[in-house]
């Protein structure tokens, strides 16, 4: 069961309709390290995983789904004000005819997004190494992403994304640790 | 009024005002701390100190939610927010348009 929070977790503005970047941005929202891959990647390994890690599986897969809305949020505000002339002109006129300005969860490629970008192997310590790996990768985008964009309220909202990845991968890394201690002292009894 | 200004007023009121974004903002720190803590006792659950410092701020953080009700709606569905009449739940702003 979840329930909804009306608010976001962290502000977002933007300072300028920015349709060009808002198409960047599309990586994190539908591409494969997005934040729509985090939280159902972490949501669907809860049930194959030791009791030990399903409290932080379950944590930060509902926190992904608070970083896709604050990305959602992001891209919004960055298209609502741009004119058919300005999405044909940044490379989304093939998104504005299809979806108009409708969000879709496509990469910055206009790639729709697909179960196969996220892993379930069943071995704890083989999925937990997945899960800290994407966070590192998501980690990276939102560098690059910080990177292209000179809009300094942009970047705030994408600064501190990118500092939850760090932190989500740390607690993976412990739980990794968790789960090892475990089997070692299981293997003693 | 003209048409545009009609529009604009529209869209400042849908975006809430001055002071829902300040009390918003309170509620977003408070509940920032209470994810850091919640993440870090999954993988820590016997640090005593994390543990206080996470019920100390789930009990501030109820009392600021409800005050934050009072005056703007519920903020979350399915029961764990009270509404006034008519129902608050379906008016904006929503968390986008803020």
């Amino acid at each position: 069961m979840w329930i909804y929070e009306k608010k976001l977790q962290y502000p977002v503005k933007v300072s300028k309709c920015d349709p060009r970047m808002a198409k960047f941005l599309m990586e994190q929202y539908g591409g494969a390290d997005g934040e729509l891959s985090a939280a159902l990647r972490y949501l669907n390994q809860r049930y194959s995983i030791p009791s030990k890690a399903i409290g932080i599986l379950t944590d930060i897969g509902t926190e992904e789904f608070a970083h896709l809305e604050m990305i959602a949020t992001m891209i919004y505000k960055l298209t609502k004000d741009a004119d058919v002339e300005q999405f044909i002109q940044c490379g989304l006129g093939s998104h504005y005819a299809a979806h108009d300005r409708a969000l879709q969860y496509k990469d910055s490629n206009g790639v729709p997004w697909t179960a196969a970008y996220i892993q379930a192997k069943g071995d704890p310590l083989a999925d937990l190494y997945e899960d800290i790996a994407a966070e590192e990768k998501a980690r990276a985008t939102y560098q690059w992403l910080i990177d292209m964009t000179d809009d300094v309220d942009l970047q705030d909202g994408l600064k501190f994304l990118r500092e939850r990845e760090i932190v989500h991968a740390m607690r993976f890394r412990e739980a990794v640790e968790i789960i090892k201690a475990d089997r070692e002292q299981k293997k003693f009894f | 009024m003209d048409q545009a200004n009609a529009e604009n007023a529209r869209e400042e009121r849908a975006a809430g005002d001055d002071a829902y974004r300040r009390e918003l903002l309170e509620i977003q720190k408070i509940d920032f701390a209470l994810v850091e803590l919640n993440l870090y006792l999954d993988t820590h659950p016997g640090d005593m100190q994390a543990l206080q410092q996470f019920n100390q701020l789930a009990q501030r953080r109820k009392q600021m939610a409800h005050e934050f009700e009072l005056k703007y709606g519920p903020m979350t569905n399915f029961g764990n927010s009270f509404s006034r009449f008519p129902w608050q739940w379906i008016e904006t702003p929503w968390p986008w348009q803020v």
